[in-house]
């Protein structure tokens, strides 16, 4: 199988998608000729032209509005938000618009619609390069959104998202592009070719969403994770050597609320995780789901490790950031309770 | 120079408040036939003026004069007058019924007719039009059913919506109708990304995006023209001026620029005004701007100048902001009475035909009106099932919308 880092998985998935239905387009700012800041548009316009993966105004509510429009009249696009911390001016068209043209036309005009945008932080990018603003599309209903930890589910995922009837918020950690990140940011980056998950195959393959993914069994605690916290909670299990049972997330909405629920169920506990502000963050929903669930199974109070409720900062980066450390101290409160 | 004084905010104000005496005399009207008709390839900076004047076809006579008249016979203006009387009539009943309590809420469109009636008849099947809540008389001159309108906002059984969308906010798209929604200005942009579709695909069809002159203050409205300028997208960008948004006088959206129209030559885009109560004219401007965008051309902008004789809804009282009297002074008169007068001029209509037609057209309405009432109003027969309530969110129904409808026990 191809080594893949996230951006050539998440490229190759656009790739392929291009390849097999002409009417997947593909735009954004900086999208076109040069490939994307990221590069994760690198080469499509070259192979697919103009007109399939082009350039688009510093306009998000402009490139949402007209993919709405786009996917009414029939096409699947798949277009980029630079940073998901830019896409509030275009919160209006993903919310009352792209969200709801299935419900309020009664089925009428539908949108298969995928938002791509770099979110989180770790990468020293300040107040605005850092955030993660998932919870702001998990209220929503009729949204989907996914947040994938490594290259192949990366490519498997936004596939699927490409193919999905609604639209699909797909949120990439940025700072897991070029490799895995466990929040040891004193410690030399590894690039993904030396991990398992970089093993992406060729071609089309897609994973359901909805389905989270085990990717460490435990028995001590349950540990609910997505994106770059996925490698945060290993690190903090292996350095704790808490037998902790990590669960990626995968996709927020629809949640896979069964893996969720037969873990916390055989650990008795519960530790989520994640890089967003806490106060009405994902976690919160997690939890509640957690209590509602498995309440006659829990054994310690449900522990949430989060950003801070502060805007994201720049010099202290590595105070906001749930690293190892934060993570493995409530394992370890929450294993004693 | 003087001392710089102490800075002053502006606030602009309309002419006249309630109990003042209607004053238009700052909208100036040119003749009809006054303001020529140009080739359809033409840049925006060539016709300029056309941003600034007011296309007009029908005279004070009657007549139908100058370069922008004699695209439509007798029969089709005939037609034309049947889909303004409908709508005026539909609007009237419609007005009763949610006074009645058959449904919470309405809005009519009184005055502003010709424009989405006439606009219509220039479009052709498979164009889409990206409409807001006030241009009903596109599904009206279209040929879609007045019951399933009247289902729709009654919100009853057989509306097409199943209950989930507030009165008036229709979706059809087989007639061409983009679903409406109560957020303004967001279909304007997406119009422009489905005529960037049509051109992605190499189709034909063209698309067409409305928004009312208080809305054009929205950023979807510049994020339109400027992404329909950029791809040079099939669409006519209409602005229909009806001088109200709500309260709000249109000089408090157009920050002291000539025209609404003006906006477009900012972004490259041709732009044109008209009499958006003149039937003939504002086909004839559809026309032109819609072969535009057929033949690849690019978009058109174009502001219907016409005057809200309404009230905004059925929740709203004019008399608060405005006086009483002022749509009488409205210098553009009334579409209907002068496509009436001029096809009464030609010799191809009477009053006494006007009237057998008004009556017939009442029946008709009210045969319709019958018909969804025998499905239920809001507040009497049976709903939609609550079931219906959880269906249509997403294409499959995920776990947690399954939990929530068992709990809801529906």
């Amino acid at each position: 199988m191809p080594r893949m880092s996230m951006v050539e998985a998440i490229r190759d998935a656009m790739d392929v998608m291009m390849a097999r239905d002409e009417t997947v387009v593909v735009f954004g700012e900086d999208v076109g000729y040069f490939g994307g800041v990221f590069r994760c548009t690198y080469g499509l316009q070259q192979k697919y032209g103009t007109t399939r993966c082009f350039d688009a105004p510093v306009s998000e509510s402009g490139i949402v509005g007209t993919a709405v429009g786009m996917a009414a009249y029939g096409l699947r696009p798949c277009v980029e938000i630079q940073f998901a911390d830019y896409v509030y001016p275009a919160y209006d068209q993903i919310v009352s618009e792209a969200a709801r043209l299935r419900y309020r036309s009664n089925g009428e005009f539908t949108c298969p619609l995928v938002v791509r945008m770099p979110t989180g932080g770790g990468i020293f990018g300040g107040q605005t390069h850092s955030q993660s603003p998932e919870a702001l599309f998990t209220h929503v209903s009729g949204l989907k959104t996914v947040v994938p930890s490594n290259p192949y589910d990366a490519k498997g995922l936004l596939i699927a998202a490409i193919e999905d009837p609604d639209p699909v918020i797909f949120l990439e950690p940025k700072r897991l592009y070029n490799g895995p990140f466990d929040g040891h940011h004193d410690r030399p980056i590894t690039p993904w070719s030396q991990h398992e998950a970089s093993d992406v195959p060729a071609g089309h393959f897609a994973l359901p969403l909805g389905k989270a993914s085990v990717v460490r069994a435990g028995t001590a605690v349950t540990v609910l994770a997505y994106g770059t916290m996925v490698h945060v909670a290993q690190a903090a299990a292996a350095e704790t050597g808490i037998d902790a049972e990590i669960i990626d997330l995968r996709t927020l909405i629809p949640l896979d609320l069964d893996t969720l629920a037969a873990s916390v169920a055989k650990t008795g506990r519960c530790v989520i995780v994640h890089e967003a502000t806490l106060t009405s963050g994902f976690g919160a929903e997690l939890a509640a789901l957690v209590q509602e669930t498995c309440f006659f199974h829990l054994e310690a109070p449900i522990a949430r490790v989060a950003g801070w409720d502060t805007p994201y900062p720049h010099a202290q980066e590595w105070d906001y950031f749930p690293g190892p450390a934060r993570v493995g101290r409530a394992l370890a409160e929450t294993v004693e309770a | 120079m003087a001392d710089i004084m102490p800075l002053a905010l502006h606030v602009p104000e309309p002419a006249v408040r309630p109990g003042g005496v209607p004053d238009f005399s700052s909208v100036k009207i040119p003749k009809a036939g006054a303001v020529p008709r140009p080739e359809v390839d033409i840049g925006s900076e060539a016709i300029r003026d056309l941003a600034f004047s007011i296309i007009r076809v029908l005279n004070r006579n009657g007549e139908a004069v100058g370069p922008w008249s004699g695209l439509l016979t007798d029969d089709d203006l005939r037609d034309g007058l049947r889909h303004m009387l409908t709508l005026r009539t539909f609007d009237a009943r419609m007005l009763l019924s949610q006074r009645q309590g058959k449904t919470s809420f309405y809005m009519q469109h009184l005055g502003e007719e010709a424009i989405s009636c006439a606009f219509q008849k220039a479009l052709s099947p498979g164009d889409m039009n990206f409409p807001t809540y006030r241009q009903a008389g596109l599904l009206i001159a279209s040929g879609y059913p007045l019951a399933a309108m009247i289902c729709q906002i009654y919100s009853n059984i057989r509306d097409p919506l199943k209950g989930r969308q507030l009165p008036v906010l229709y979706s059809s798209k087989p007639h061409g109708f983009f679903t409406v929604s109560g957020n303004l200005a967001t279909q304007y942009v997406q119009a422009v990304g489905w005529a960037m579709a049509s051109a992605i695909r190499n189709d034909t069809k063209i698309a067409a995006a409305w928004i009312g002159d208080g809305s054009t203050a929205e950023s979807d409205f510049h994020a339109a023209l400027v992404f329909a300028s950029t791809y040079k997208a099939p669409v006519v960008l209409n602005i229909v001026n009806n001088q109200w948004a709500i309260s709000t006088f249109q000089g408090i959206a157009r920050g002291g620029a000539g025209t609404f129209a003006a906006r477009g030559l900012g972004f490259g885009i041709p732009a044109l005004r008209v009499d958006g109560n003149d039937y003939l004219a504002v086909h004839a401007v559809a026309q032109w701007a819609i072969e535009r965008a057929r033949r690849n051309l690019g978009p058109t902008l174009v502001e219907y100048v016409t005057y809200r004789v309404g009230a905004h809804s059925t929740s709203d009282d004019p008399s608060a902001y405005r006086p009483k009297t002022e749509s009488d002074a409205w210098p553009l008169g009334d579409p209907i009475i002068r496509l009436k007068n001029h096809l009464i001029l030609q010799g191809a209509w009477s009053e006494e035909r006007h009237k057998q037609a008004e009556a017939e057209i009442l029946e008709t309405v009210i045969a319709a009106q019958k018909e969804a009432e025998s499905f239920g109003t809001l507040h009497s027969g049976e709903k939609p099932s609550a079931r219906e309530m959880f269906e249509g969110v997403y294409a499959e129904m995920p776990p947690h919308l399954l939990r929530q409808r068992q709990r809801a026990g529906v």
